[in-house]
């Protein structure tokens, strides 16, 4: 690791303030999962860090009926263990307790899984099929326009991500298909299930990162079951290949996985 | 046998200090006016060095010097080398390219050491290390040893032409040929051995400290055998003469080999030491473990089986190129040789076997022993074919297995290895009734209907251990004997120590070693203390590796306390007015068999000291040491069943059961060797599921960290079976035949027989990822 300057701001506009004197070479640190182990490779190098996980505001989880609001500071281990969450959606405090490693889910938060888009990173999965809301310490982002590209979202400079918000549907399941070496996400897929429709987000095998299968989508929300996707193909051509698995494998995955939540979700 | 004895479950010792943090390991070591080491690595496979600019490097915060290979050159620091030499069928010598501690001209693979540079902290140490300017002029790189044969090839060494290093046969090539030609049945397969990377859980380290008053060096180093290290860094690196290098392994967390070795790092940092007048400490991160430490296996293979009309096997052909590397490490000539071909043969009577192995240079990380060193490699040939053959035939695979078995002992094979004892049928009997064999099919219908594909596979492995006799392999081009030494301390009040030349990095000996001593004298585990792992201490020892700890290692310690016994008696006789022959000693006590007349241990032991009442002529003291030079390598067998489910919508392979039941001859202590067990079949198994070993195109490492490269983990694995059976070796005084490798050896046939039966498609290379598994599934679907 470089040698860098940390700083830990108490509140959001401390933080904000902390980033426009630092500039370009300050980055946030919200439980620091992936940029500590790339700043150890020194593949990373920011003069100063800015840690959010001391930032009052971004704590919190909120649960008014069906709709639940979660601080962007808020780890993944107090995710998987909200009752409050359980009790109104628990497939996406299941997908928290998939993330990582008892010491990742106590250090990561949703702020920076979200923030730092990786493409194999479980919630946005999540967001998208949701219809989720990011809120940041400048405005509100519906989730479909704040995913953009591998490691690339909405944010501007500065920005910090203070929550994410959403309606709980009336069926959910996060099925993940692992990576054999990260275990992180090769094909997770969320799928969500209201009155008028449903939704499915895909992470991990996507090339650009997570996404909405429409045409499972469509498909499930016509007949939400299992064997609704049998007939659907996953172009290749969009698919994420690696050493690990090849883009015909990952298109399979998409199929595979998305009926295995479909049965998770109906199970619940 | 005692409570402690032998047989007896004992708690490790050694626990209680490595699981509470108080392990003390190299990079715990501290003198003072130590300083940090990084070094300058190469980010090219193949490339021309045409300068090293270190000016701005020299000027940064806390820099104390940087030394490159020219100056190493120039101070007489000699070449790595191989010390096993092994010649190619025509008489010809290996061909060894220079290999210079800090590259000298050419580096030939990313993370090769260019420059060492020492500063006062880790961090000043590695910001200057990248400040260094290295111009490279790129070289075309060959990765894979299939290619690195082919015409044209990018050309590594000078010194072996086509990338060559040997083209090494065994076996009576002419019997075989005849014994094809005879043959009723041919089963042909070709076998990827895949490269693995070791990834003991302590990374490498070594602090080198010159004191120029004494003129003296001391090197602390992560060594699974620090002698051997100080006999090479003298003898042949030149580094410090012996009598003035003291080497010290403390706690070393893992090894599996991959320490056996002298790396660049621990000559670089001793000659540091002296050139900059400070201790020099390095210690490996995760990334540079995976560039550096010697990797394992990476063999290509075409095998041939013949049999008669009876299913009886006639010959065995085999073929095998193997990668070593960009340079030949320390023992990596013996590895696809010696401790590959001669087993062959495995459990089966194979009346002609020729094997053909050409060792090859590319652009990878050099490649040496790991975790059962050529024989797990020996096995998976043997065992996938045998398996292999049986479902060509459409015979049960225990039964042709079981027709083709040695069955009596001693059985030269063709292959150089003479079998003293084994019990074949038994561990085959013991594994399928611990597998219910029978139950199978059901439980294969049973899985159907819940859309899942059963299969089962076995492997039934033999290797060699108790490595070596030093005559047969003195005669095999070693450069070293591989005898083991001992000395038992016996203190005035009875307590012993015992200092080995074995040294442990996991395996338990300051427990099991200790056992041998509550056995014989019935004194507590508690008093007696192992001391092993220091040079100054331990006068010689060969270290610890290819199982050898038990058989030669403890047979070297009973030996002498054969002789601490007999003086023991002696004194007690003397004092007791007795018959020697009449003395016995058990409990803690030393007596007269048949009379009450008796002496406590810590009596005769402060006996010895005070010298008041000792038989005339008798030296005072109690303290014996003995070499052991072993007869014969050792025979560990067994019979490894696995039992898998895949999924065939991902191609993910459960494994649900495995069983192991081993021939490891006498066991002291049975949950150590459990815990060996375990150990070795988690690495077998992370060798057929997960371990995947990729270079790019341009030689650069793909799977440098865990991010991409697989291990194993708790949840990948079952609960295992394991049962042992002792047909006790007849060539050691415990009967003891090893049980350190037979896991990682016996295991990888077995999973990907069982994975192959499960999907019906035999084509299948390991490691077996879900996607692969996939693709075979849906190539027969």
């Amino acid at each position: 690791m470089y040698e860098t300057s940390y700083h830990r701001p108490t509140s959001l506009e401390e933080a904000a303030n902390l980033a426009t004197e630092k500039g370009d070479e300050a980055k946030y640190l919200s439980g620091g999962m992936t940029l500590i182990p790339t700043m150890k490779q020194r593949l990373a190098a920011p003069e100063a860090l800015i840690d959010l996980r001391h930032v009052g505001e971004l704590k919190g989880i909120t649960v008014n009926g069906r709709s639940i609001r979660i601080g962007g500071g808020v780890t993944h281990a107090e995710v998987a263990m909200s009752d409050e969450i359980k009790s109104v959606c628990p497939g996406f405090a299941s997908l928290a307790g998939l993330i990582g490693d008892p010491a990742v889910r106590h250090m990561g938060t949703v702020g920076g899984s979200v923030a730092n888009f990786d493409p194999a990173a479980d919630y946005p999965a999540a967001l998208l099929a949701l219809g989720g809301t990011i809120h940041t310490n400048k405005r509100e982002i519906a989730a479909d326009d704040f995913f953009l590209g591998l490691f690339e979202t909405a944010l501007e400079e500065g920005e910090i991500v203070t929550a994410v918000s959403f309606e709980a549907p009336d069926q959910c399941a996060y099925e993940k298909f692992r990576n054999p070496a990260s275990r992180y996400a090769m094909c997770g897929v969320f799928v969500a299930r209201r009155a008028d429709g449903v939704k499915v987000g895909v992470t991990g095998a996507g090339s650009s990162g997570a996404f909405r299968w429409s045409d499972g989508e469509q498909a499930l929300s016509s007949d939400f079951a299992p064997e609704a996707v049998d007939g659907l193909t996953v172009s290749e051509a969009d698919m994420m290949g690696d050493i690990h698995g090849s883009s015909a494998y990952r298109a399979n995955l998409v199929k595979v996985v998305t009926k295995r939540a479909v049965k998770k979700a109906l199970s619940h | 046998m005692g409570v402690e004895g032998i047989g007896a479950k004992v708690l490790r010792k050694e626990d209680r200090r490595f699981i509470t943090g108080r392990g003390r390991y190299v990079d715990d070591m501290s003198v003072p006016g130590m300083k940090y080491a990084a070094f300058v690595r190469s980010p090219h496979a193949h490339a021309k060095i045409t300068g090293i600019d270190t000016s701005s490097a020299e000027g940064m915060p806390g820099v104390i010097g940087i030394l490159n290979g020219q100056q190493l050159q120039g101070d007489g620091i000699g070449n790595l080398i191989c010390g096993w030499a092994v010649s190619s069928k025509d008489g010809t010598p290996m061909k060894m390219g220079a290999w210079p501690a800090l590259a000298v001209g050419t580096v030939r693979h990313v993370g090769q050491a260019v420059a060492i540079v020492v500063a006062e902290t880790q961090l000043q140490a590695r910001d200057a290390a990248e400040a260094v300017m290295v111009d490279y002029e790129e070289l075309p790189v060959v990765t894979t040893a299939v290619d690195a044969l082919k015409e044209g090839a990018p050309q590594l060494h000078p010194e072996a032409p086509g990338n060559l290093i040997f083209d090494w046969e065994l076996g009576d090539k002419a019997a075989t040929d005849a014994a094809f030609s005879k043959a009723a049945h041919v089963t042909k397969i070709h076998i990827h051995n895949n490269r693995l990377v070791p990834n003991p859980m302590e990374p490498r380290a070594a602090l080198g400290h010159y004191d120029p008053a004494e003129d003296h060096y001391t090197c602390w180093t992560t060594s699974q055998n620090p002698h051997v290290a100080r006999l090479v860094m003298s003898a042949f690196y030149n580094v410090a003469p012996e009598h003035k290098l003291r080497v010290i392994a403390p706690d070393v967390g893992g090894g599996f080999g991959s320490k056996i070795y002298i790396y660049p790092e621990e000559i670089v940092c001793l000659w540091a030491s002296k050139r900059t007048g400070v201790p020099v400490k390095w210690t490996s991160d995760r990334s540079e473990a995976f560039l550096t430490d010697a990797h394992g296996r990476d063999h290509e293979t075409d095998v041939e089986l013949a049999l008669d009309a009876d299913n009886k096997i006639l010959g065995l052909r085999v073929g095998t190129i193997a990668n070593l590397g960009a340079y030949m490490s320390l023992f990596s000539s013996s590895v696809p040789t010696y401790l590959y071909a001669t087993l062959l043969s495995g459990q089966y009577d194979i009346p002609a076997i020729h094997a053909n192995v050409k060792t090859v240079y590319t652009n990878t990380v050099p490649v040496d022993a790991y975790r059962g060193a050529g024989r797990p490699e020996a096995t998976y040939v043997v065992e996938r074919t045998m398996e292999t053959a049986a479902r060509e035939l459409g015979i049960s695979p225990a039964e042709f297995r079981r027709k083709n078995f040695i069955r009596s002992f001693p059985h030269q094979t063709p292959v150089i290895m003479a079998y003293d004892a084994g019990d074949f049928d038994a561990t085959l009997n013991a594994g399928m009734e611990a597998a219910d064999v029978a139950g199978f099919e059901a439980r294969r219908e049973e899985a159907k209907s819940r859309g899942k594909l059963r299969g089962l596979g076995m492997s039934c492995y033999i290797e060699a251990c108790g490595i070596a006799p030093s005559k047969a392999v003195g005669s095999l081009g070693a450069g070293v004997g591989l005898w083991e030494s001992a000395e038992v301390r016996v203190n005035p009040v009875g307590t012993i120590e015992i200092l080995t030349g074995s040294h442990s990095h996991g395996q338990g000996h300051e427990t099991t070693f200790a056992q041998l001593v509550a056995e014989r004298f019935g004194l507590p585990v508690d008093n007696v203390q192992i001391v092993h792992g220091d040079t100054d201490k331990v006068q010689f020892g060969m270290g610890t590796y290819g199982s050898r700890s038990g058989a030669v290692g403890m047979s070297a310690i009973v030996k002498a306390l054969d002789k601490v016994e007999a003086k023991a008696k002696k004194i007690a006789a003397h004092v007791l007015e007795a018959d020697e022959g009449d003395i016995v000693i058990e409990n803690g006590e030393v007596k007269v068999a048949g009379t009450d007349k008796k002496l406590g241990w810590h009596e005769v032991c402060l006996g010895a000291y005070t010298a008041h009442n000792l038989p005339d002529g008798m030296e005072p003291g109690l303290k014996e040491g003995a070499f052991y030079d072993p007869t014969n390598f050792t025979f560990p067998a067994g019979c490894y069943i696995c039992e898998v489910e895949v999924d065939p919508e991902t191609g993910t392979t459960e494994i649900i059961q495995f069983v192991a039941a081993d021939d490891f001859g006498r066991v002291i202590n049975p949950m150590i060797v459990e815990g060996q067990v375990h150990g070795g079949l988690a690495q077998g198994i992370g060798q057929a599921l997960l371990e995947g070993t990729h270079y790019d195109d341009a030689g650069q490492l793909l799977t440098a960290s865990y991010m991409d490269y697989a291990m194993p983990r708790a949840w990948d694995l079952p609960n295992f079976k394991v049962s042992t059976n002792e047909t006790l070796c007849p060539g050691n005084p415990l009967g003891m035949k090893g049980c350190g490798e037979a896991g990682a050896i016996g295991s990888p046939p077995a999973v990907i027989n069982a994975i192959t039966d499960a999907i019906g498609n035999n084509d299948l290379t390991m490691p077996a990822t879900p996607e692969k598994v996939w693709k075979a599934l849906n190539a027969v679907a």
